[in-house]
C-alpha cells in the first residue's frame, strides 16, 4: 500500500478555506519559491544524518542508513529543520489515505471540510483522491491548496472529488515566475482559466512583495484571465502580505509591504472586477 | 447574590449579635443596599434550619460534603423566579397599576417597573424574559435607530439598577431585529448585567445571526449558547434560562438549590466501593431530606406563595417550581476515587475514569428520580451542575474538568457531552479564545455546532485577555474585582464572589484556546 509523506496534520485550521477544517500538509514540492515560509517542506530527506547530531531531545537517530524520528521524544523545537542543509524535514510520517482518514474521523463533528496542502499536494494525487472520496462519503467539503503546476485538465477523477482549488498565482510572466519558483508559469495560467470555467476555483492567492515582484501586473494578469467569469462568479482573491517569518536567510532581504500598499493593491483588484478581496 | 464570609454558627449572646450588626453597618466595601441585604441575612440566620432538617445535614455541612449555598437558614422566597412577562405585557398589572403597553417606549418602561418590584432569593430578579419575544412587535414599529437608542438605555438601566451578575435574559432561537440590535449594543456598552443566553438551534438560528452572537461574545462575554432542543425537550417548550444557566419553567422557577461537594465526599471514602455503598447514598439521602424540609417551609411557613403580588396576579404559579439537586466537584471525586482504587486515570484523559464519572451521575440521578416531593413540579427534583462558590476548595465547578488539566478542545467538548445530559436545569462550560478567533467566525461556529453534536448542552466563549469575562456562569469585569480588592465599594454585588483563591481560579486559570494561523 502506498504511503504518502505527511509533514503534519492540523486538526483545526481557520486559514485553509472556509470554516473549521482539518489541513493535511504533504512533504515535498516541485517549486522552490524564494519567499517560501516553510522551506522545510520542499525536499524529501536524503538521510545525511546532520540533524541527528544536533537534536537536543534525542528524538532523531540513524538506523540502517536512514534518519529515524521518535515522535514521542520530539519536543518540536525545530532544531533539525534549522540545521538541515537540504530544505527538508526528518519529522515525516508515511501514511496511507486510510491512515490519514483515521486521524481525521474522530474530529468529524467539529469540521466542515478538509484541505490538502504542502509542499505540493498534487504530487500525492492518488492519496488525495482516495482521501477525498472518504471525506465526501462523510459529508465534508474538500479543497486543494496548489501551486498550479498540476495538469488538472487531464484528471477529471481528481476534480470530481474536489470542491475546489485554492490556486497560487505567484507572478505575472514566465521570466519572473521562473526567477521566483524555478518553474514555468504556463500551466498555472492555463489552470487559472480552466478551473474557473469548471467552477473549481475556490480562490486565487498572490503573495505580494513590493520591489521584488510586479504585484500590480500579476493582479492585472489574473483579472484579465478571469474576466469572462468575474461577472457571474464571486471568485475570492486573497492578497497575502509577504512576511519574513520562516523564510530562508539568503532570501531575507525582501521587503514587507505596509497596509497602505496592500490597500492600493486591493483598490486595483476592485477596479479590475473582483468583488471579494481578502488581505491577510 | 451576596455571600458573606462569616461563620454559619448560631450566635449565643446579645452582645455578639450587636457587634456583628455593627460590623456590617461599618463595612466600607458594601454599598447601602448590600449592607441592607447583609443585615437581613444575618437576622434570618438567627433562626434555626427548617423543621425536618435531618441530623446528618449538620454533620455533612460541618465536614463540607453538603452545602446549602448560603441560602440562609430560613429563606422567605423561592430561590429562582421566572415571571411570565408575556402575560404581563398582554394584560398589564393591577398591583403595579399598569395597562398593557402600546409601543416600545411603554413596553420598556413597564418591564423596568416590573423588574424593580420583582425579586428572587435576593432583591434582584434572575430572569428578565425573552427580550425578542417580548419586544419584537414593538421594535418593528419603530425606526431601527430609535429602537436601538431605547434598547440601549433599557440595557444600561438594567446594568446600573440590577447590579447583580445573576440577572439573566434570553434571545433566540429565531433571528430578530431586537436580537440583532442587542448584539450590536452589548459590545459598545460593556455591561456586566444582564447575563444573556442565545437559545440556539442550528436548524432555526441562521448562521449569520449565530456568528454575530459569537463576535459579540468575544467582545463582551455575552451571549452564551443554550442548546434549545434539549431544554425544550427536558424542561418544557416554555422554558427560560435564568441566573447562571438554569433551565426552568417560565411562570415558575426553583424553590432551592442545595449541593453535594463530590470532591470532598470522595475524601471521606476508602475507595469507590465505599463511596457507592456508604458515603454517596448517605449524602444524597440527607440532601434530599434537607431539600424536602426547606421546600416545605417555603411553601407552608412563608408568605411568598400565598401573598406575593406576582403569584396573586398569575405571573408565577406555585406548581411550576422545582427543587434543584446540585452538585460540584465531579472531577476531583473521579480522580480521588481512581487513585484510592490504585489507578492513575484522570477525568477527561482516561476512558475508565470517565466511565466512573458517568456511573456516579447515574447513581445520583437514580436516587433523585426515585424521590417524591409533593411540591416540586411533576413531584420530582431536577439535577443541577452548579458553577461553584467561594468555599469550594477541592471541588471544581459541577462536572467541569479541573482548570489546568483540560484536554485538547475537541476532546474537551466530547467530555462535556458525556456529562451535560444529566442536567436539564443547568450545566455549562466555558471556552475562552484568543484574538485568532476573530479571524474566522465560521470556524468558531463550526466548533460550537460540533459541541452540540457531541452532547454539549450549554457553552460560551469570551476573549481570554478581555476585561469583561465569564467567570463561572456569570459575568464580571476584572477591573471591578481589582477595585474591590483595593477596598473600594463597587455597585455590582457579584464582584465579591470572585474574591478568594477558588473563584480567582475561574477567572485566571481556564485554558485559553487558540487557532493555528
Amino acid at each position: 500500500m502506498y504511503r504518502a509523506p505527511v509533514n503534519k496534520i492540523i486538526r483545526s485550521s481557520i486559514v485553509d478555506g472556509p470554516g473549521n477544517r482539518t489541513a493535511v500538509f504533504f512533504q515535498s514540492c516541485n517549486f522552490n519559491c524564494r519567499y517560501c515560509h516553510n522551506p522545510e517542506t520542499i525536499h524529501m530527506c536524503v538521510h545525511c544524518g546532520r540533524c541527528t547530531e544536533s537534536c537536543p531531545a534525542g528524538a532523531l537517530r540513524m538506523a540502517e542508513g536512514k534518519v529515524v524520528w521518535d515522535k514521542e521524544k520530539c519536543v518540536s523545537c525545530d532544531t533539525c529543520i534549522k540545521v538541515c542543509p537540504n530544505d527538508a524535514s526528518p519529522k515525516i510520517t508515511y501514511m496511507s489515505a486510510a491512515q490519514i482518514w483515521e486521524e481525521i474521523e474522530d474530529d468529524l463533528p467539529f469540521i466542515r471540510g478538509i484541505t490538502v496542502s504542502g509542499g505540493e499536494c498534487t504530487l500525492q494525487r492518488d492519496t488525495v483522491v482516495e482521501l477525498f472520496r472518504l471525506a465526501k462519503q462523510n459529508g465534508l467539503t474538500t479543497l486543494l491548496d496548489s501551486n498550479g503546476s498540476y495538469d488538472f485538465q487531464n484528471d477529471l477523477e481528481l476534480l470530481e472529488v474536489s470542491d475546489g482549488v485554492m490556486l497560487d498565482v505567484k507572478a505575472d510572466c514566465e521570466e519572473r515566475h521562473r526567477w521566483l519558483t524555478g518553474q514555468s508559469i504556463s500551466t498555472v495560467l492555463f489552470n487559472l482559466d480552466y478551473l474557473a470555467k469548471m467552477n473549481k476555483l475556490e480562490e486565487v492567492r498572490t503573495v505580494c512583495i513590493p520591489g521584488a515582484l510586479e504585484n500590480e501586473k500579476t493582479i492585472s494578469k489574473v483579472a484579465e484571465i478571469l474576466s469572462p467569469y468575474l461577472k457571474e462568479k464571486d471568485i475570492r482573491y486573497k492578497l497575502i502580505k509577504y512576511r519574513h517569518f520562516g523564510v530562508r536567510e539568503k532570501y531575507q532581504d525582501f521587503r514587507q509591504p505596509d497596509e497602505e500598499y496592500m490597500e492600493h493593491l486591493k483598490e486595483l483588484a476592485l477596479e479590475k472586477g473582483f468583488r471579494n478581496i481578502v488581505i491577510i | 447574590m451576596i455571600v458573606l464570609n462569616r461563620e454559619e454558627t448560631s450566635v449565643s449572646t446579645n452582645e455578639e449579635m450587636k457587634q456583628e450588626i455593627r460590623k456590617i453597618m461599618k463595612d466600607k466595601k458594601l454599598t447601602y443596599w448590600q449592607r441592607t441585604d447583609a443585615l437581613a441575612r444575618y437576622a434570618e440566620d438567627l433562626l434555626d434550619y427548617p423543621e425536618g432538617t435531618p441530623e446528618e445535614f449538620y454533620e455533612l455541612t460541618e465536614s463540607r460534603e453538603i452545602s446549602d449555598l448560603h441560602e440562609g437558614h430560613g429563606p422567605w422566597s423561592a430561590r429562582y423566579i421566572l415571571p411570565d412577562y408575556e402575560k404581563f405585557l398582554k394584560e398589564g398589572s393591577s398591583f403595579l397599576r399598569l395597562d398593557p403597553p402600546k409601543d416600545l417606549f411603554e413596553a420598556l418602561n413597564c418591564l423596568l417597573i416590573f423588574y424593580h418590584n420583582a425579586h428572587a432569593l435576593d432583591r434582584f430578579p434572575v430572569f428578565l424574559g425573552r427580550f425578542d419575544v417580548l419586544l419584537e412587535d414593538f421594535v418593528k414599529k419603530e425606526k431601527r435607530e430609535d429602537a436601538g437608542k431605547m434598547l440601549g438605555w433599557f440595557l444600561t438601566s438594567i446594568d446600573r439598577t440590577m447590579s447583580d451578575s445573576f440577572v439573566q435574559a434570553n434571545i433566540g432561537p429565531e433571528a430578530s431585529v431586537t436580537g440583532e440590535l442587542i448584539l450590536e449594543l452589548l459590545p459598545k456598552l460593556q455591561n456586566i448585567t444582564p447575563n444573556l443566553s442565545l437559545r440556539y438551534d442550528p436548524d432555526i438560528t441562521p448562521d449569520d445571526f449565530a456568528k454575530k452572537a459569537l463576535d459579540c461574545a468575544l467582545r463582551c462575554a455575552n451571549p452564551a449558547f443554550a442548546y434549545d432542543r434539549f431544554y425544550k425537550e427536558r424542561v418544557g417548550e416554555d422554558y427560560g434560562i435564568a441566573s447562571c444557566y438554569n433551565g426552568l419553567l417560565i411562570g415558575g422557577g426553583a424553590f432551592t438549590l442545595t449541593r453535594l461537594r463530590l470532591g470532598t465526599i470522595s475524601e471521606h471514602c476508602k475507595d469507590s466501593r465505599d463511596f457507592f455503598e456508604n458515603r454517596l447514598p448517605l449524602c444524597v439521602d440527607t440532601q434530599l431530606k434537607f431539600m424536602d424540609a426547606k421546600i416545605n417551609s417555603i411553601v407552608n411557613d412563608r408568605a411568598f406563595f400565598e401573598s406575593d403580588w406576582m403569584v396573586k396576579e398569575g405571573f408565577v404559579h406555585p406548581d411550576r417550581f422545582v427543587g434543584l439537586f446540585g452538585l460540584v466537584g465531579l472531577c476531583e471525586c473521579v480522580n480521588n476515587l481512581m487513585a484510592k482504587d490504585g489507578k492513575s486515570g484522570r477525568m477527561g484523559h482516561d476512558p475508565e475514569a470517565d466511565r466512573l464519572g458517568v456511573k456516579i451521575l447515574e447513581a445520583i440521578e437514580k436516587s433523585v428520580n426515585e424521590h417524591y416531593c409533593p411540591y416540586s413540579y411533576k413531584h420530582r427534583f431536577v439535577m443541577h451542575s452548579q458553577v461553584g462558590a467561594d468555599d469550594d476548595e477541592g471541588n471544581s465547578a459541577g462536572t467541569r474538568i479541573a482548570y489546568g488539566d483540560e484536554p485538547e478542545l475537541y476532546e474537551h467538548l466530547k467530555n462535556c457531552g458525556l456529562y451535560h445530559r444529566f442536567f436539564p436545569s443547568g450545566v455549562g462550560d466555558i471556552f475562552p479564545f484568543d484574538e485568532t478567533a476573530f479571524r474566522n467566525l465560521d470556524a468558531l461556529l463550526d466548533i460550537f455546532k460540533g459541541g452540540f453534536k457531541v452532547g454539549v448542552k450549554y457553552m460560551s466563549t469570551y476573549l481570554g485577555s478581555g476585561d469583561l469575562i465569564r467567570v463561572t456562569g456569570y459575568l464580571m469585569k476584572r477591573s471591578e474585582v481589582e477595585k474591590l480588592k483595593n477596598g473600594e465599594a463597587v455597585a455590582n454585588d457579584s464582584a465579591a464572589l470572585v474574591l478568594g483563591k477558588s473563584p480567582e481560579r475561574h477567572m485566571n486559570e481556564k485554558k485559553v484556546r487558540s487557532f493555528d494561523v
